[in-house]
C-alpha cells in the first residue's frame, strides 16, 4: 500500500512537470493609476501595455503564455500600492512587477521586491535613486535630471536670466535642482524660484509674478495632465511670450496626450524630452499608426504609453530568453544588458551598473503639424545619456 | 514704487477674478444648502454635468458658447428638478447624517459614470475668439476672459440678491425655510417651490461648471476634488445669506492670490487658516445667522 501510494505521488508529480513543460504560463503584475484625480495618467501606461500585447502577446517560445493582472493603485498613495504589490507577490504569485506612475509608490514597492526577489520593471515613477532600493529595480523611462539638466546646460547658452516654476513634490525639486545646476555651472543667472503645491487649480498669480521679474525665460515642470493646460493658459492669457518670456522645460509640460486641449499658447514652448509622438523614426510611426487604429484617429500616444510598450517589449525579450522558465537572477542578468535600437522613442538600453535607462534626449519645440500642436523634435542634444544625477552623487 | 503699484492693481485684478470663479461654482450651493438648508455634498455633481454639458454641445454639435452656457443651465436644472422629487425630497426631513450620506453616494455614482462615458482625461476647453487676449486699462493688461467673470459674477449677485429679496418667489423662499408648516398652512404649495428652487441652484452650480471650465479643468473627479472650496465659500460666508458668499469668495480669492503672488512658499495652504480664523472668530460665517 505504502509503495503504491509513493508511486502514484512520483506519477503526480510527473505529470505536473510534463503539464508545466507543454503550457508554461508568466504571470505579469501591472499596477497603475485606474481611479481617482489622476487616473489620466495611469490609463496612459494601461493603454500602451494592452496595445503591446494585443499586437505582440503571441511572440513567445512554443507553450509558453503571458497572462497580465492588472491592479489599481488609486493615485499617488504608497499604501495602496504596496498592498496590491503585496497581494500580487503573495497570492498570484506573479513573476514580473511593471508600471507604476508615481514616485512614492515605486519607493514603496521597491523594498518588497528585494525581499521576494521579484523583478519590477519600472514604467513611469521618475524619482532617481529609486533602482538604488532593490537590486530587483530596473527602470525603462526616465528620471528628471535625464531632463532638465542637458536642458539647463542649453538654455544657459540661450537665455540670460531664466525664472523657475516647479510642482511642489520630489520629482519637482529634482527637476529644479538638476535644471538649476546645469543652467548655473554653464553661466546662467536665475531671478527667481517658486514651487507650487500640487492642489493647485490658478497659476495666474504664480506667473504674474514671474513676468513682474521680466527673465528672458521661464523654466517649468508641472506633473503634466490638467496642470500641465492650467499653467500653460495661465503663460497664454498672461501675454508672457509677447513681454518677451520663453517657456520651456521637461517634456512632462507638453506630454502629447494633453496637448491638444493647450490650444495655440503653447506654440514655440521648448522642451527637452525623450519621447514624442511627432518623432519621424519608422518604429515610431509605426507605433503611433498602430495607437491611433487601437485608440481612435484624434488620440496621440504621451511618453508614459510609449514607456510601457517598451516595459513589455523588455519583459517579452527576457521571457524568451529563458523560454519561459523565470529565474530572477538570471532575468536581472539579462535586464541589465538589454538593449533595443528600435524603440519608438530611438535607441535604448539599460545600464548595467544602476540599471537605468539609457536613452536619446531631444530638444523638441510644439509647431502646429498638419492643424494639430506636436512636440517636433529638432535636435538630439544628449545621445545615449545616462542618468546625470547618479553620476553626481555617487553611491558609495 | 511704480512697479509695486502696477503689483498692486495686478494682484487686486487677478484676486477678484479668482474671487469670482469661487463664486460662480459655489453660489449654486448657497442656494441648495444656505437657503434651503440641505447639506448638498453633491452639488459639484451638477457643476461637472454643466461644464460636460457645454463642452459637448461646443464640440459636438458646433453650438455657439453663449447658447452651450443657456443649455447647460437649462438642461441640468431640469434633470435636477427630477432628482429632487424622486431623491432629494424624501430627505428634506432627514438629518444631516442622513443628507450627506445620500449626497456622498450620488458623488460616487457620478464619477463612476463620467469616467464611463468621458473618460478619465480632463475635457479640452476652447473658449471663443472675442473672449481671448487681454484689455488693457490703466497701463496694464488683463485676460478678457476673467474680466468677463468678474461682470457676470457681479451681474449674477445682483440678480440673486434681488430675486430673493425683492420678489414674490424670494419672500415665498424664505418664508417656507424659517418655517415649513406654517408657510404650507398659509397657502403655499411648498414642495413645487422647493422643486424650483432646487432646480435654480443646481442650474446655478452648472453655470459654474460651465463657465469654470476654462480655469478649473472638468473631470470625473471634479465634485470631489472642488467639494472643499464650495464648503469653504458657504461656510465662511454664513448659511442663510446670500450677500455672505459673495464676500467671502472675495476675501478668499484676494488674499489667496496676494499670499501666492508675494509669498509662495505658504501657497496654497492660506485659504485653509483664514477659514479657521474666520470659523473660530464667528462660528456662523460671516453672515450667518447666528442660532
Amino acid at each position: 500500500m505504502r509503495l503504491k501510494l509513493s508511486t502514484l505521488i512520483a506519477v503526480l508529480a510527473l505529470s505536473a512537470a510534463v503539464g508545466s513543460a507543454t503550457a508554461q504560463t508568466v504571470k505579469i503584475g501591472v499596477i497603475t493609476t485606474y481611479s481617482g484625480p489622476t487616473a489620466g495618467q495611469g490609463d496612459q501606461l494601461d493603454k500602451g501595455f494592452k496595445l503591446y500585447l494585443k499586437l505582440n502577446g503571441n511572440k513567445l517560445p512554443p507553450g509558453v503564455k503571458v497572462e497580465p493582472i492588472f491592479r489599481d493603485d488609486t493615485g499617488a498613495n504608497p499604501d495602496a500600492a504596496k498592498r496590491v504589490a503585496q497581494e500580487l507577490i503573495v497570492r498570484d504569485k506573479v513573476q514580473f512587477l511593471t508600471g507604476v506612475v508615481w514616485t512614492p509608490n515605486a519607493a514603496a514597492i521597491a523594498p518588497l521586491t528585494a525581499e521576494a526577489h521579484v523583478p519590477f520593471i519600472i514604467a513611469n515613477a521618475a524619482g532617481w535613486n529609486i533602482p538604488r532600493m532593490s537590486d530587483y529595480v530596473a527602470r525603462v523611462s526616465h528620471t528628471l535630471p535625464q531632463s532638465a539638466y542637458p536642458l539647463g546646460k542649453w538654455a544657459a547658452k540661450k537665455f540670460k536670466r531664466v525664472y523657475t516654476v516647479v510642482a511642489d513634490f520630489a520629482p519637482g525639486h529634482e527637476a529644479e535642482a538638476a535644471f538649476i545646476k546645469g543652467y548655473k555651472d554653464a553661466g546662467g543667472e536665475i531671478v527667481g524660484s517658486a514651487r507650487v503645491p500640487l492642489a493647485n487649480t490658478d497659476f495666474i498669480p504664480y506667473m504674474q509674478r514671474v513676468k513682474d521679474a521680466k527673465p528672458n525665460a521661464i523654466f517649468a515642470f508641472n506633473p503634466g495632465g490638467k496642470q500641465a493646460t492650467a499653467q500653460m493658459k495661465a503663460f497664454g492669457d498672461l501675454e508672457l511670450g509677447k513681454a518677451g518670456i520663453k517657456y520651456i522645460g521637461t517634456g512632462d509640460i507638453t506630454a502629447d496626450e494633453e496637448l491638444q486641449n493647450m490650444g495655440d499658447a503653447a506654440l514655440g514652448v521648448l522642451t527637452v524630452h525623450h519621447y514624442s509622438a511627432a518623432g519621424d523614426r519608422p518604429a515610431n510611426k509605426s507605433f503611433v499608426a498602430a495607437y491611433k487604429k487601437e485608440y481612435g484617429e484624434k488620440l496621440n500616444p504621451g511618453y508614459m504609453a510609449a514607456v510601457a510598450w517598451d516595459a513589455m517589449d523588455l519583459i517579452f525579450h527576457v521571457i524568451r530568453e529563458q523560454k519561459g522558465k523565470i529565474d530572477p537572477d538570471k532575468t536581472m542578468q539579462l535586464i541589465r544588458n538589454y538593449k533595443n535600437p528600435d524603440s519608438p522613442r530611438g535607441p535604448i538600453q539599460i545600464d548595467p551598473e544602476t540599471r537605468d535607462i539609457v536613452q536619446n534626449e531631444y530638444l523638441r519645440e510644439v509647431r502646429k503639424v498638419n492643424g494639430q500642436l506636436a512636440n517636433v523634435e529638432l535636435e538630439i542634444v544628449e545621445t545615449q545619456y545616462k542618468d546625470p544625477w547618479k553620476e553626481f552623487n555617487k553611491a558609495k | 514704487m511704480q512697479d509695486f503699484l502696477s503689483s498692486l492693481v495686478n494682484v487686486a485684478f487677478h484676486g477678484i477674478a479668482y474671487g469670482m470663479i469661487l463664486y460662480l461654482i459655489s453660489v449654486g450651493l448657497s442656494v441648495t444648502m444656505g437657503l434651503m438648508g440641505f447639506a448638498n455634498l453633491a452639488h459639484g455633481v451638477f457643476a461637472m454635468a454643466g461644464g460636460y454639458m457645454m463642452l459637448s454641445a461646443m464640440s459636438g454639435l458646433d453650438v455657439p458658447f453663449p447658447l452651450a452656457i443657456v443649455g447647460a443651465f437649462v438642461a441640468v436644472a431640469l434633470a435636477s428638478m427630477v432628482l429632487e422629487r424622486f431623491l432629494y425630497s424624501r430627505l428634506y426631513s432627514a438629518g444631516e447624517l442622513e443628507q450627506v450620506l445620500f449626497t456622498i453616494g450620488l458623488i460616487f455614482m457620478s464619477v463612476a459614470l463620467a469616467r464611463l462615458v468621458y473618460g478619465p482625461l480632463p475635457q479640452p476647453v476652447f473658449i471663443p475668439g472675442y473672449l481671448k487676449g487681454q484689455i488693457h486699462l490703466l497701463g496694464s493688461g488683463f485676460p478678457a476672459y476673467r474680466v468677463f467673470l468678474i461682470v457676470f459674477s457681479v451681474a449674477l449677485a445682483g440678480l440673486l440678491w434681488f430675486g430673493v429679496e425683492r420678489t414674490r418667489w424670494g419672500a415665498m423662499v424664505r418664508a417656507t425655510v424659517d418655517y415649513r408648516l406654517m408657510a404650507q398652512s398659509l397657502g403655499i404649495n411648498t414642495a413645487r417651490l422647493f422643486t424650483l428652487t432646487f432646480g435654480l441652484g443646481s442650474g446655478l452650480a452648472a453655470l459654474g461648471g460651465a463657465l469654470g471650465a476654462e480655469i478649473i479643468a472638468v473631470q470625473p473627479t471634479y465634485p470631489f476634488e472642488h467639494l472643499v472650496y464650495f464648503l469653504i465659500v458657504v461656510a465662511v460666508g454664513g448659511l442663510g445669506s446670500l450677500r455672505g458668499p459673495f464676500v467671502a469668495a472675495l476675501l478668499i480669492g484676494v488674499f489667496d492670490t496676494a499670499c501666492k503672488y508675494w509669498v509662495p512658499e505658504f501657497g496654497s495652504f492660506f485659504i485653509y487658516v483664514a477659514t479657521i480664523a474666520v470659523l473660530l472668530w464667528r462660528p456662523e460665517g460671516l453672515f450667518g445667522k447666528a442660532t
